[in-house]
């Protein structure tokens, strides 16, 4: 019944949203999203990778990287734009990792100390970066990813030639033999480290989960939504948000209640466990990003994001609002980090956080969010997307060309391009509304 | 005297003092540890003169406005495409050189012409969105690589598809410029036709940045406003800016590709323009404002340090790369610096 009532009412808002806007301008402002979701349909095709294998593999990634997606909201509402320098906090974390290996704290316990540990870190990283970035306003993505390339020269110098040497410290199993520097991988599995120590705390069928869950979100998200009644309600991200959630729904009830009926190939996808508790993590923090928002803190955020000027006549500290965004951003990145380590199971000394901005980033503009708009649905629909191409694109390619590699480099060209030419069309809208309005 | 003090590093410039004198400093060590003095500094103007034409790329495009071109991966790309197609044709000698050269000119003027006209419509966000469409074009070019149709034995893999990752020049063009009256003096390797052609090129641009078309270009990246008042047509003036910014990027990766002997394909350019960005940071140009001296003095510290550190640093610390992370934190460090300086106000 409940999926009844609001197709209806999607089905309603549809046709509101008709009136208001036309077909066309949807299409145009979601053009990235929709290309995705067509390359990624491509893709699937034509890697002819079995439909069992996608799926678990995107639950696994979605949980793995999703964290890290949504700690660049914030800055965003804040006006400074996409985050590049998720890297900083992401290597807070690992250095808390290693901290926590080296005294041999294993499981949920070690876990937890990572959390803690990286923490202080974290703040004082993203303090740091927050007070450099107040030094280059109007330019902050570039200067974080500077920042961040910056932040990677000094950490290798720490972890390659100042452990052993300076920084006096003996563990064989991982120093180099030399005595001096930081192997390149560590193996988070040795004695049951923290490896799964989130994942595999309570595991669920998927479906089960699935279904308790959309519905649960469409009921909360209609309440606030009708609560919430003074702006328009009804806005395509209401929209996309219900529509997706019937659909979840049809779905996991069908797999559900229908499980016999259905093709041996599909039927393997009951098997498959969600993790809950990352999963619940991960939904407080699309909560937290939610309910900052109500907060004076967050009415701050957004007053500075939409104009510094009014901000800082209206009494508000500007800089100051500015680095607790990216101190916050930095912090979750860390905590994100450590979620997207857990679940790998490995750490590479010095490449696990080399590419995360670049991914998270790309992930999150896939989903359509923009350098001054982002929000939890995008983030994501993004990370599905993004993962999915990731899933695909090596087998595409091999099966397209005969050579996995340019599946590879297929991948790496998207989010790059994604990346430069969502930047490249924000900054092409924003200055001809300044030549409109000039 | 903490005023003289200040005043002195405004005019000079911070990083350039720091970088100075620990270029200054690691000499010294590179003199107690007893080093081959005589073949560092070869080293050190054989990598200068290499680097030189690739730093000197962002000259045109910071005079026009558009700040340093961290785009320059792709007129990398452009000169690359030209040396394969000079060697595909089976050139030889200087002909391959100057082969390549003519092959990546009309390939860098459109690409950089294109380019330009899309940085127009960004104004304000060049920086970020060029350094992504440098690695956006570079991981394209990699597909590229692998499906086009190139056949010549020393470049293709005997197995399998595609351009090989590093294609040795030996046959063709590699060390052609270096050799050309190469002379030792005090056991030093000067490298003249190398620095020849650098220089060649700085008097180019600095001719050009001279003439009426320089000057024009000059004034609408100093004052987009002034100059559109005084009749001159900003946005044409970026895209020549940037077309010979492109252009000279060609130019300065098979300057780079000859006194390296290989040419590197793939993820090689990925990274490229940021070492050239902080030379000439470090030699004193701002994001707004860079002259020719600011190419030639920088790209010799930068450089230089660079290979005084290696074999200083191999001497201390036994394992690793000291080297290439000391460049990072130097190159980072000194971009960060630079904006810094563009910011601040709002």
């Amino acid at each position: 019944m409940a999926e009844m009532s609001n197709t209806k009412s999607a089905r309603d808002a549809l046709e509101n949203k008709r009136e208001r806007f036309n077909i066309k301008s949807f299409l145009i402002n979601n053009s990235v999203t929709i290309l995705f979701v067509i390359i990624c349909l491509i893709g699937i095709k034509l890697s002819k990778l079995p439909l069992f294998f996608i799926g678990s593999e995107l639950l696994t990634r979605i949980t793995r990287n999703s964290f890290l997606v949504l700690s660049l909201i914030i800055p965003v509402l804040a006006g400074m734009g996409l985050n590049f320098g998720i890297t900083i906090g992401a290597m807070a974390g690992q250095i808390a990792i290693f901290l926590v290996m080296h005294w041999g704290i294993t499981g949920m316990k070690g876990f937890l100390l990572c959390a803690l540990l990286a923490a202080p870190l974290a703040i004082l990283f993203g303090n740091l970066t927050g007070k450099l970035l107040n030094k280059t306003k109007g330019q902050e993505m570039i200067a974080s990813m500077i920042a961040g390339f910056f932040a990677n020269g000094i950490y290798q110098f720490i972890f390659l030639f100042s452990i052993g040497t300076i920084i006096p410290m003996k563990d064989p199993v991982m120093i180099l033999s030399s005595g001096v520097g930081v192997r390149n991988t560590i193996d988070l599995s040795r004695n049951v480290g923290i490896k799964y120590a989130l994942d595999n705390l309570v595991k669920l069928p998927v479906f089960h989960v699935f279904l308790v869950g959309a519905i649960l979100t469409m009921l909360i998200y209609t309440v606030v939504r009708i609560y919430h009644k003074k702006e328009c309600s009804f806005t395509g991200r209401y929209l996309i948000t219900m529509m997706s959630c019937v659909v979840v729904v049809a779905v996991s009830g069908i797999f559900i209640f229908g499980g016999s009926y259905l093709p041996n190939e599909l039927k393997m996808f009951k098997n498959i466990k969600l993790p809950v508790i990352t999963c619940i993590v991960v939904a407080l923090l699309c909560l937290f990003n939610v309910l900052i928002v109500k907060t004076k803190l967050g009415q701050d955020f957004r007053t500075v994001g939409q104009d510094k000027h009014i901000a800082r006549i209206s009494g508000i500290n500007v800089d100051k609002v500015r680095i607790i965004a990216i101190t916050l951003s930095t912090l979750l990145a860390a905590w994100g980090q450590l979620i997207f380590l857990q679940n790998m199971g490995t750490l590479n000394t010095y490449g696990s956080h080399v590419q995360i901005a670049t991914f998270s980033i790309a992930a999150l503009l896939i989903g359509g969010a923009s350098v001054s708009r982002a929000t939890i649905g995008q983030a994501l629909l993004g990370t599905i997307l993004f993962h999915t191409l990731f899933i695909v694109s090596p087998k595409a390619g091999k099966n397209l060309f005969g050579d996995a590699q340019i599946g590879e480099f297929f991948r790496a060209f998207v989010a790059y391009g994604v990346i430069g030419l969502s930047l490249g069309l924000h900054a092409w809208k924003k200055r001809i509304q300044f030549k409109k309005v000039g | 005297m903490s005023e003289a003090v200040k005043r002195f590093s405004n005019k000079v410039g911070l990083p350039r003092i720091i970088i100075s004198s620990f270029f200054i400093f690691l000499f010294i060590v590179a003199l107690i540890l007893k080093l081959p003095i005589a073949s560092l500094i070869s080293d050190s103007i054989r990598r200068f003169g290499m680097y030189g034409i690739l730093v000197l790329a962002m000259v045109p495009a910071i005079q026009s406005g558009i700040g340093p071109n961290f785009a320059l991966p792709l007129g990398i790309i452009c000169g690359l495409l030209g040396g394969l197609m000079s060697i595909e044709f089976g050139l030889s000698g200087w002909g391959s050189f100057f082969g390549a050269l003519t092959i990546s000119l009309p390939f860098a003027i459109l690409v950089g012409w294109i380019y330009g006209i899309l940085l127009n419509k960004i104004k304000g966000s060049e920086m970020l969105v060029a350094t992504y469409t440098g690695f956006s074009i570079v991981s394209f070019m990699s597909i590229m690589w692998i499906l086009l149709p190139f056949n010549h034995e020393e470049m293709v893999w005997p197995i399998g598809n595609g351009l090989r990752v590093t294609i040795a020049l030996d046959s063709t063009f590699g060390q052609i410029l270096n050799h050309f009256w190469e002379f030792p003096i005090f056991g030093v390797k000067i490298p003249t036709g190398l620095l020849l052609f650098f220089f060649i090129c700085c008097f180019i641009v600095w001719l050009f940045s001279r003439s009426k078309l320089g000057t024009a270009m000059k004034a609408a990246g100093d004052s987009p406003k002034f100059a559109t008042a005084s009749g001159i047509d900003v946005d044409q003036c970026r895209i020549v800016g940037t077309v010979l910014s492109t252009v000279l990027g060609a130019v300065g990766i098979l300057v780079y590709a000859q006194s390296y002997g290989f040419i590197q394909l793939y993820q090689a350019p990925l990274m490229m323009a940021f070492p050239a960005v902080a030379s000439i940071l470090i030699g004193g140009a701002s994001a707004s404002r860079a002259k020719i001296s600011h190419v030639i003095l920088g790209a010799f510290l930068f450089q230089g340090l660079l290979t005084v550190a290696l074999p200083v640093a191999n001497e201390i610390v036994r394992e690793g790369n000291l080297s290439e992370v000391l460049r990072m934190i130097v190159q980072n460090g000194i971009i960060l610096y630079a904006l810094t300086k563009v910011g601040g106000g709002d």
